[in-house]
């Protein structure tokens, strides 16, 4: 276990931190663009150090409706991943894929959650190996889970599992959209001796 | 006209009529609402961990349903509650995601938060009214000073008072 803070990490590897981001979400981005063959425009990365209580109303209004996929991350670091949307974008995804009629937007059943959830397994997939290939280090994903709730209510998972041990999560987000039809979050949170692991994996020393 | 006062998470607040409480997106968190009919002085708490003692980084006291409902409850009471008078009525304890792996930790956060509230609140003595815990879905909810009333709102489903 290290004992670098998390707010230490914040000032001295920001940038690193930053083009995992980029690495990782730019790489699930060409993945989602390639399936569906369309354009998506991805931001540059951000990396907040920020309080837990907040997490929920970071992505903007706590009440608005987003699909959310989760997966856990284990072997050499552990963690949680997230990709969240809204809920246009998640049906505008759905509809590609099942190549339905694009203003399709019934409620989603049970074939168009599985669907949601092999876009999980396709972009965490890419963004780890990603990850993977740049640190060398063993990063396995969970299955992907979905919850499609009040995004106050899908953020408060990871915000209790760094509230286990921290006051603070050190989050790294990048955001897709701008002018193409989906919008939504990449987000991962290494956890506790993970941003450590990373840094060291890339000859950073610490 | 009475304020609607937000509760963010990890916090408390107390009022009295005008004013109400509200709490947005609860998860796995509990919305925990005490309420003195007598003086209509009425708190609400949303806590995110059961816990203080289980974890070292604890300095925020309304994070935890052990430390926070007791916070909220002294609260009340210095500003005039009833002691004997307050009852509660709590929400949330949802279990967002199936989550099935090793991190043991975090699964069912949702349920020993909500058996941490119920503990805390046997302990101060306090009777607990009505509940709407667990299943898989975020939880607004909003407590009105005049009567008590706890709204909850839930997305596709229809608004229920406890």
């Amino acid at each position: 276990m290290s004992d670098i803070s998390y707010e230490e990490i914040n000032d001295k590897y920001l940038d690193v931190l930053k083009e995992i981001g980029n690495i990782g979400a730019g790489n699930a981005t060409t993945a989602i663009a390639n399936m569906l063959s369309m354009t998506i425009d991805m931001n540059v990365p951000m990396v907040d150090l920020t309080p837990v209580e907040k997490i929920g109303g970071m992505l903007g209004s706590e009440e608005d409706i987003i699909v959310g996929i989760m997966l856990e991350v284990s072997s050499d670091i552990s963690g949680s991943m997230m990709f969240l949307l809204d809920m246009e974008s998640a049906h505008h995804l759905v509809n590609r894929m099942m190549m339905r009629d694009p203003d399709y937007n019934s409620d989603f059943d049970e074939m168009d959650l599985s669907a949601i959830k092999e876009i999980g397994n396709i972009i965490a997939g890419a963004y780890l190996s990603a990850l993977s290939g740049l640190t060398n280090l063993t990063i396995t994903p969970s299955i992907p889970y979905v919850a499609v709730d009040m995004a106050a209510a899908i953020l408060s998972v990871p915000a209790i599992q760094f509230g286990m041990v921290s006051d603070n999560a050190l989050i790294i987000k990048t955001e897709i959209g701008g002018e193409s039809a989906i919008n939504g979050y990449f987000i991962l949170m290494p956890e506790g001796d993970s941003y450590a692991k990373i840094l060291q994996a890339l000859g950073i020393p610490i | 006209m009475g304020q609607m006062i937000k509760v963010g998470m990890a916090d408390l607040k107390v009022c009295k009529p005008p004013d109400n409480l509200t709490t947005i997106g609860l998860g796995s968190c509990i919305g925990i609402a005490l309420y003195d009919p007598s003086t209509k002085i009425t708190g609400l708490a949303h806590i995110m961990l059961p816990d203080s003692t289980a974890i070292r980084n604890n300095s925020n006291i309304a994070k935890f349903a052990d430390t926070g409902i007791q916070k909220l409850y002294d609260d009340m009471i210095a500003m005039g509650a009833n002691k004997a008078r307050i009852v509660a009525k709590i929400a949330g304890g949802a279990k967002m995601f199936a989550l099935s792996n090793e991190n043991a930790a975090s699964i069912n956060v949702g349920e020993k938060n909500a058996q941490a509230s119920r503990e805390k609140l046997k302990q101060l003595g306090i009777r607990l009214l009505a509940e709407d815990c667990g299943l898989n879905f975020g939880r607004t909810v909003e407590l009105y000073s005049e009567d008590g009333r706890y709204l909850i709102k839930a997305v596709g489903k229809e608004e229920k008072a406890i």
